[in-house]
């Protein structure tokens, strides 16, 4: 059994598309000093731990604090050649849910494809019941909001929503496991920071799981 | 060993396992990363190297040149206006025939002012006198450096790796990095052919007249005749040593039997080939050739793998940089290559060669666009000369505006100004 309480058989499907077999792409959406970039080289190097070929890169601009700002990841079963922007994610990860009325975040999103938003609140509090009818269309279990950085001021004690929005995403779309995103926070920092980014990657991985553990027992 | 890896940290850590002496760099986007984690190494001490720093791009250039004639093994790093700036040390690099290697993180060059990557930089110094390697990933990024100093020491003669900047330098990859032992069994100490020292003194860059300059010339051609020889034997001496390819003259990708060949250099490679893999699913015969070493041009290994295929009909040349009124600086060289060195027509005799401008200034090279652009190639239908996605509609609009007014305003705020009114309307 998976975290999400499928069978072995859907995981076999699952894993079919999960950047196993066939590329999985994501896009981050966030705001310069939100540590975008760092979490996607995070879910490169972690889905790297998982013996996955991943690339991960920024949008190549000339940052600054606070401008929207997006990064790409990329996980294949085998070498990465292509160069080229994502334009078609499996999943959108917005760290930052103002962003929502300034861009068109959802811009290329593959049809089955994952939307996980930093946000307490749910997308019909947001006022945005389209998205919260269009995740029932498509299926209500890809789209989530995940309280990222609330857990990020419990845990590390900085608003940086990045180590738990990759902990949601391991629980929401399987596409790296929650040891393979706490082993790259261990590489990539030390001392109370990996501890702190750990511990809110973990509670977010058992927030989204359980919820979707809850939401299916429901059904 | 493998690691997930930022291309200009995995840059940085091939390069402190090359054991350089001395280097200075100024920082530039995007090639800051790669000196500032050669600083931080040198810092922490876990390379034992001289890091200087300096007030300028020319100042570095001046400071490696120094320090490599003093029997320095040297190293620096830079881009686009950096490159510029440098130029006139750069040939001095080249023609003292100092064998400094050089990272050129590959930007756009201005006006107007553009951070983002094309090949306009290093371009531009391709006939300084520098071997002029492309790397099509980060692992062949990491892996050209540890040749680079090999075959820069071996012909007394500067490399200039070239690597995209951002697309390459800023991008997350798989590398494999070698350890120090292997490297060390790869790269023998320096053993300079000129050098600056006081208990033997020379003097090292003196002025030469009419009568013998066209003599240090013809070795500078002489040392490039020979670095085509010496790059396939390191590159093959590398791969039997480190395991995997890397390096050497030309790449070629399902070329045997393509009718349709793309010619290429850095990492717009990896792209293309994925356009290939589509255009072959779609019963096109196309194939790829990367250009791995630009300079010297290796236009034998281009003309055979050209001549392989001899159902060979069309050649399609993705040019990086553009060389206004004169079209293809990588063309030029491939339609060269392809008429033989005794004057022969090319063959096949009636290959048609497109020249294709793509990604200046960062614009993305994709390869969905790749694809159109090869069908209507494979279909006859490409001109000799285009650009891969010209906004057609705002080159037409300003060339309207410079009909219709004679202060029609600065080209490029004028366009600008057309794209963010379109975007709100």
């Amino acid at each position: 059994m998976t975290p999400h309480g499928r069978t072995a058989e859907d995981s076999l499907s699952r894993n079919d598309r999960l950047g196993r077999t066939a590329m999985f792409q994501v896009r981050f959406h966030g705001r310069g000093g939100q540590g975008v970039v760092t979490a996607a080289e995070l879910l490169a190097s972690a889905a790297f731990r998982e013996d996955r070929y991943a690339q991960a890169f920024p949008s190549f601009g000339s940052e600054r604090m606070g401008a929207p700002v997006m990064s790409f990841c990329r996980i294949d079963g085998k070498p990465i050649r292509t160069h080229e922007p994502v334009t078609d994610p499996d999943a959108l990860l917005i760290q930052d849910p103002t962003l929502l009325h300034q861009t068109d975040l959802f811009a290329g999103l593959k049809p089955g494809g994952y939307v996980l938003l930093n946000s307490a609140r749910s997308f019909g509090e947001l006022g945005l019941a389209d998205l919260a009818d269009l995740a029932v269309e498509q299926d209500r279990n890809r789209f989530r909001t995940l309280s990222a950085s609330n857990l990020a001021m419990a845990h590390l004690g900085r608003p940086l929503p990045g180590a738990p929005m990759l902990g949601g995403l391991a629980a929401l779309t399987g596409v790296v496991g929650l040891e393979a995103v706490l082993a790259a926070i261990a590489d990539r920092f030390a001392g109370k920071v990996a501890a702190g980014n750990a511990a809110a990657a973990r509670a977010a991985f058992e927030f989204v799981a359980s919820e979707l553990a809850r939401e299916r027992a429901d059904a | 060993m493998l690691k997930q890896i930022e291309g200009s940290r995995a840059v940085a850590e091939a390069v402190a396992t090359c054991r350089p002496q001395v280097i200075c760099a100024y920082p530039i986007t995007p090639q800051t990363h790669i000196v500032e984690a050669l600083g931080a190494l040198v810092k922490k001490e876990e390379l034992n190297a001289v890091f200087m720093n300096v007030e300028s791009e020319f100042a570095a250039m001046s400071a490696v040149i120094g320090a490599s004639a003093a029997g320095a093994r040297a190293y620096t790093a830079t881009a686009s206006q950096g490159l510029l700036y440098m130029s006139e040390a750069v040939y001095n690099a080249a023609g003292l025939g100092l064998p400094v290697v050089m990272t050129v993180a590959n930007r756009a060059i201005g006006a107007p002012i553009n951070i983002w990557n094309d090949h306009s930089d290093a371009m531009s110094q391709r006939d300084a006198g520098w071997i002029q390697l492309y790397a099509e990933t980060n692992q062949e990024a990491a892996d050209l450096h540890i040749q680079a100093f090999r075959i820069a020491e071996e012909l007394s003669n500067p490399v200039m790796v070239c690597m995209d900047g951002f697309l390459l330098t800023h991008a997350s990859e798989r590398v494999d990095l070698p350890g120090q032992e292997q490297v060390d069994g790869f790269l023998p100490p320096y053993e300079p052919r000129q050098v600056l020292d006081p208990q033997d003194p020379v003097s090292i860059g003196a002025m030469v007249g009419p009568e013998a300059f066209t003599e240090v010339r013809f070795l500078a051609a002489e040392r490039m005749r020979q670095a085509l020889e010496l790059i396939p034997a390191v590159a093959a001496d590398f791969a039997g040593q480190f395991g995997r390819p890397g390096g050497g003259l030309v790449r070629p990708y399902r070329t045997e039997d393509a009718e349709l060949i793309v010619v290429a250099l850095g990492s717009v490679l990896g792209t293309i080939q994925d356009a290939v893999d589509e255009l072959r699913d779609d019963g096109i015969r196309a194939g790829a050739l990367g250009i791995t070493t630009f300079r010297p041009f290796p236009a034998q290994a281009v003309r055979e793998t050209l001549d392989g295929g001899h159902r060979l009909r069309r050649l399609v040349v993705i040019e990086r940089a553009l060389a206004p009124g004169s079209g293809g600086i990588v063309t030029a060289d491939v339609r060269g290559a392809i008429s033989a060195p005794d004057g022969r027509p090319p063959h096949p005799a009636d290959t048609i060669i497109s020249t294709v401008v793509a990604g200046l200034g960062g614009r993305a090279v994709t390869r969905k666009s790749l694809r159109a652009m090869l069908t209507s190639a494979a279909r006859g239908d490409l001109p000799p000369f285009s650009f891969l996605d010209l906004r057609q509609d705002l080159v037409e609009s300003e060339l309207a505006r410079i009909r219709a007014a004679r202060r029609s305003g600065p080209s490029a705020e004028n366009i600008l100004r057309h794209l963010s009114v379109t975007g709100i309307g």
